[in-house]
């Protein structure tokens, strides 16, 4: 019998995992043992300290680990400089997307429904409402698929990534179902993430087995090493190691949202709750998109060495998803007319530019791929937060039709996702508008924003690669993508809100001037910092108007972050590249 | 030494955040949001102050070496990807500055009262001409590709705003979009050329931490084909900004939808950056290919001129016909660049300068024509007999006119007289010929100006037009400069022609086309 041996762990090296985690388990207890009231404060605190504690571990581990990579507990978790800056990114991405999360706004509610097990439209579903139930499971939820993220991005073990990967999507499956409004919409989209994400799932572990069949470990610097040496199991069947590492690869893809794996993207996305959304958007694609990285090129290099033609291959696979999927999410994006189905569609295409930059497997990539993970992720949960603010209002004439004292049933609705009821906003929101035009511009790839860094260099990768007609197709799509960016842009700052054509006759009620995202009046109605706008649909009844409702301070400050984030890093981004630029290094 | 370049650079931006400090702010119509009602003052002083920041560049700026990169600055910009902050400006540089920093003022006083009383939309429209404004200069001065690169575009975006937001036209949005779309395809197109020199540079030896910088782009072999791909990268982008048939179309569209002082901006000075960046990096950068690709870019300079010409001739709207002269010449400027003589280049050079002057009094003054009519119309046919009404308005459209028909004696001439004198020596194959088919671009701009002037001006005057008011003194004071500095640099073209003849004997030395007649000597008798 061998004795048992305890492993040695830094677990210094673990600090940012283990807080992010631990914090999860203890948001868990919280939720027995702290009384409602208190339960959603303690809970944002316990977040936003978990991950500013995970960010700050990375701040404090980054000089060791580019001076010196480290494996933890045998591999399972392995921090390179650009492993450790994938968690730090995730990190950073998801305090900023919990801010997001935790804002109630001025409405006083925030994304997510008083109990998302409830069935839509039932009693029960009301009686929750009515008692003000909250959902606070949320945010260890959000620790938890953010711990799995960091994890997933910082492993060199398959097994591990497996794992990381259930880690970081069982939560998220969760999140989806729990927005607020329209209900069978979000759990619909919980439903098809779940059941696709589960086949992705089970390709990955499929070709995990094929790899650990093929090469006898699932340790990938390991394979890496034994394809090179020869000491293979399965001699002669490198089939097995090619079927192997496209699965994993597919399995990866689909996280990333990279067609023909993207089918679930713009459905998810518009189905959870938004700030969900953002979050997801951003973190889940940069955890995936680092994983992807780590695979593909430890695995290259043993390929390279042995059979450049697999390798060759390899690049092939990767260079058609990169230009299908720039193709499908810009032209596809460019005919959506939901605001939400749009960044989704961005968000496809973002993952296309990315796969540009990765399919040169030049040098700089780990570089590149880092900047345009934080570039792109910071634009993402500011657009998105910036959606949670706009919202639809319900106004009554003679007020008094309000369907009782329910505070749900309250005059501010739903989102406005519908492209056409942004128009007039850059009259109405200003500021909120600006930062969100910057948003855009930032995804545009426009220069002196932080996108055109990151895109420059994802096209430079590959050039360097010598893949130089691939970044000229990457050009092309940008065209078409700042085309349909433009033309969310062009509605909001050029249209006038305009009264939709079915409207009843109705005396037609344009920017009633009470209250904007600033201080200053509260609006005719008990919506509370409403501001108004123009009318969009006029019924008997009542109408529906776009509003913009007041952030209640956090959505505001990530917005605000994002933005400032997006000009620096746009104007002035040595600093940051600076730092990425260690993500290179130790490249096996 | 006092980085007069930066300066320049800088101010206008100070200007815009100061302006818009609230520029954000809620709009509320007609409520107590008239503010301070300083913006427009406040813009203006800024842009004064620029004009003078203008003159000390000038005064510091050694006339003997035009054709050197003068009043540099190089600082590291972003190390990791090899691009600085270098500025400086050669003898047409620096004019090209100077008309962005001229043209500016004389905007925002035409553009006065245009925008209506609303301070927030006051404040965010000169914001966003001063913001311009320091991109344009940037732009100009700018001697990194990368940072070339990135102004070229950086700048459309206020464009952009100024067109979609603040136009007359009711497809402004529309011209908005179709500019920003030509313009980013164009832009794209050259990044992908940029990000391929800088590698084929740092693999042809260059240090990669300045690989970007033209010093020391400029005669590093690239290889035939390389070359040749790059120049078109950087061209069609250059000539869609031109704008040059057959990536023209989104100009008149501008034209007929901004505001007389957006388009003025915009083709005045803005559109500049095409044929500047035709001569300064193109030429210099791929000098092989462009001599390759001299004769079809000189067919396409030709017929330019010629379509821009007819078309103008058809328009029934004035601003989009003075945006078709456009077309007709800047077809003119790059068919003396591509000529690659020094005439033609010095000429060229110069017209940058007097089609600013002209086409911008052109501009301004047809706009301060459009806004006394009762409806804003800018249909030729809805006016008629002014010049009785509006003697010294009609006066003053008549000489911007003129200039822009190049009438001996006005600066406007002197120019196209030697980009075609330039022209027909030529090195490229055909030049000769195809010079003698765009010299009825010369007749036809005397249809389109002169019949203009008739339909407008002559005869009775129109219903409803009997009593307009003439040109007040703010007016006057926007039109002077212009009809002034037309008419001196007409009779003592010397001034302008001291800073652009050097870059241009430089220019045609680097293309090493053999350039037989004696171009000082010609341009000597010219003067």
């Amino acid at each position: 019998m061998n004795e048992f041996v305890a492993p040695e762990i830094d677990w210094l090296a673990l600090a940012p995992l283990i807080v992010v985690l631990g914090a999860g388990v203890v948001g868990v207890l919280l939720e027995a043992f702290v009384p409602a009231r208190a339960r959603r404060v303690t809970q944002i605190v316990l977040t936003l300290a978990a991950l500013a504690g995970g960010l700050a571990f990375v701040v404090y581990l980054w000089p060791q680990i580019v001076a010196q990579p480290v494996q933890v507990v045998g591999g399972s978790v392995t921090l390179t400089p650009f492993a450790l800056g994938a968690q730090g990114i995730i990190a950073l991405l998801a305090f900023l997307g919990v801010l997001v999360v935790a804002d109630r706004t001025a409405t006083g509610q925030d994304a997510f429904a008083p109990t998302a097990s409830a069935v839509p439209g039932t009693s029960y579903e009301d009686l929750a409402r009515k008692s003000g139930l909250e959902q606070t499971e949320i945010y260890p939820l959000l620790l938890f698929a953010a711990g799995g993220m960091m994890l997933f991005a910082s492993t060199d073990d398959l097994i591990v990534m497996f794992i990381a990967l259930e880690v970081l999507s069982l939560p998220l499956y969760v999140l989806c179902a729990t927005a607020r409004r329209r209900r069978l919409l979000s759990q619909e989209a919980a439903a098809k993430y779940f059941l696709l994400g589960a086949f992705a799932s089970a390709l990955f572990i499929f070709g995990v087995a094929l790899i650990y069949g093929f090469a006898g470990t699932v340790r990938l610097l390991e394979i890496a090493q034994r394809v090179q040496q020869g000491a293979l199991p399965l001699e002669g069947m490198s089939a097995l190691l090619v079927a192997g590492v496209l699965l994993v690869t597919v399995g990866l893809l689909f996280k990333v949202g990279a067609v023909p794996f993207h089918a679930w993207t713009p459905d998810v996305y518009t189905g959870a709750p938004t700030p969900i959304t953002g979050f997801m958007a951003a973190c889940t694609k940069a955890a995936a998109v680092a994983a992807l990285v780590e695979v593909l090129y430890r695995i290259s290099i043993g390929v390279q060495a042995v059979d450049p033609e697999i390798m060759r291959q390899l690049q092939v696979v990767v260079v058609v998803v990169a230009v299908l999927t720039m193709a499908v999410g810009t032209v596809i994006g460019s005919v959506q007319t939901d605001v939400k189905r749009l960044l989704a569609y961005s968000s496809i295409a973002h993952a296309g530019f990315l796969l540009v930059g990765i399919a040169g497997f030049g040098p700089q990539v780990q570089s590149s791929t880092l900047f345009y993970l934080l570039a792109y992720g910071i634009a993402t949960i500011g657009a998105f937060a910036v959606v949670t603010l706009v919202r639809e209002r319900r106004v009554t004439p003679g007020a008094q039709e309000d369907n009782g004292p329910v505070a749900d049933d309250g005059v501010v609705l739903g989102e406005a996702t519908e492209i056409a009821q942004w128009a007039g906003l850059g009259r109405k929101a200003p500021w909120l508008t600006a930062a969100f035009a910057l948003f855009l511009l930032s995804m545009a790839g426009i220069p002196l924003t932080a996108g055109f860094i990151a895109k420059f260099g994802a096209f430079a990768g590959a050039t360097s690669g010598g893949l130089w007609w691939l970044a000229v197709l990457g050009v092309l799509a940008s065209v078409v993508a700042v085309a349909f960016y433009l033309r969310l842009l062009v509605v909001m700052v050029f249209q006038p809100g305009t009264v939709e054509p079915d409207s009843q006759a109705e005396p037609v009620e344009t920017g009633v001037p009470t209250s904007s995202t600033g201080d200053g009046g509260e609006g005719p109605t008990e919506g509370g910092g409403v501001a108004t706008a123009t009318k969009v649909q006029v019924t008997a009844a009542q109408r529906v108007v776009v509003t913009v409702v007041r952030s209640r301070g956090p959505a505001a400050v990530a917005i605000a972050v994002c933005a400032i984030a997006t000009v620096i890093l746009g104007v002035f981004p040595s600093l940051v590249l600076n730092l990425v630029a260690e993500a290179s290094k130790f490249v096996p | 030494m006092f980085p007069w370049l930066t300066a320049l650079i800088a101010w206008p931006l100070v200007g815009a955040a100061v302006v818009a400090l609230g520029a954000l702010g809620r709009s509320r119509t007609g409520s107590a949001n008239a503010g301070t009602g300083l913006a427009r003052p406040i813009a203006l002083v800024f842009s004064l102050v620029e004009v003078v920041l203008l003159v000390g560049a000038f005064l510091a700026f050694d006339t003997g070496a035009a054709a050197e990169h003068q009043l540099a600055e190089t600082h590291a910009w972003i190390p990791q990807i090899g691009t600085s902050y270098a500025v400086a400006v050669d003898g047409v540089g620096l004019l090209l500055v100077a008309l962005a920093v001229v043209l500016v003022p004389l905007v925002l006083l035409a553009a006065w009262n245009e925008q209506g009383r609303d301070e927030v939309r006051l404040r965010r429209f000169v914001g966003l001409v001063l913001l311009l404004q320091a991109f344009m200069v940037a732009v100009f001065a700018a001697r990194d590709v990368f940072l070339f690169y990135v102004l070229f575009e950086a700048m459309l975006i206020p464009a952009y705003f100024l067109i979609g937001g603040f136009g007359q036209g009711a497809g402004r949005r529309q011209a908005a979009v179709k500019f920003l779309m030509f313009s980013l395809g164009g832009g794209l197109i050259m990044l992908a050329a940029v990000i391929a020199l800088y590698f084929l540079a740092v693999g042809a030896g260059v240090d990669p931490s300045k690989a970007f910088l033209l010093d020391e782009l400029v005669g590093v072999n690239l290889g035939t084909i390389a070359e040749r791909l790059m120049f078109v990268g950087f061209f069609v982008a250059f000539a869609i900004k031109a704008p040059m048939v057959p990536v023209h179309s989104w100009l008149p569209d501008v034209a007929g939808n901004a505001t007389p002082g957006t388009s003025t901006l915009l083709i005045c000075v803005l559109d500049k950056v095409g044929t500047f960046g035709m001569l300064t990096l193109c030429l210099p950068l791929f000098p092989e290919a462009s001599r390759w690709a001299a004769p079809f870019v000189i067919a396409l300079a030709v017929i330019s001129v010629l379509y821009g010409a007819i078309m103008a001739i058809m328009q029934t709207d004035l601003l989009r016909l003075v945006g078709w002269t456009s077309v007709s010449h800047f077809g003119f400027i790059i068919l003396g660049i591509f000529t690659f003589t020094p005439l033609g280049t010095a000429g060229s050079s110069f017209m940058m300068l007097n089609h600013g002057l002209a086409t911008g009094a052109l501009f301004l003054v047809a706009g301060f024509l459009v806004a006394r009519h009762p409806e804003r119309s800018q249909r030729i046919t809805d006016y008629r007999g002014l010049r009785s009404v509006t003697p010294v308005l009609a006066g003053t459209f008549l000489v911007a006119g003129l200039a822009t028909l190049s009438l001996p004696g006005l600066a406007t001439f002197v120019s196209e007289i030697m980009v075609l004198i330039g022209a027909f020596g030529g090195a490229p194959a055909g030049s000769a010929a195809w010079t003698v088919a765009a010299i009825p671009g010369v007749v036809l701009a005397a249809i389109y100006v002169l019949l203009t002037y008739q339909k407008i001006f002559t005869g009775a005057p129109a219903e409803g037009l009997e009593v307009l008011p003439d040109l007040k003194a703010r007016e006057r004071i926007v039109a002077a400069p212009l009809v002034v500095g037309l008419l001196v640099l007409g009779l003592v073209p010397g001034l302008a022609l001291t800073y652009v003849d050097a870059p241009a004997q430089q220019s045609a030395t680097t293309i090493a086309v053999d350039e037989p007649a004696d171009a000082a000597a010609q341009m000597g008798s010219d003067k």
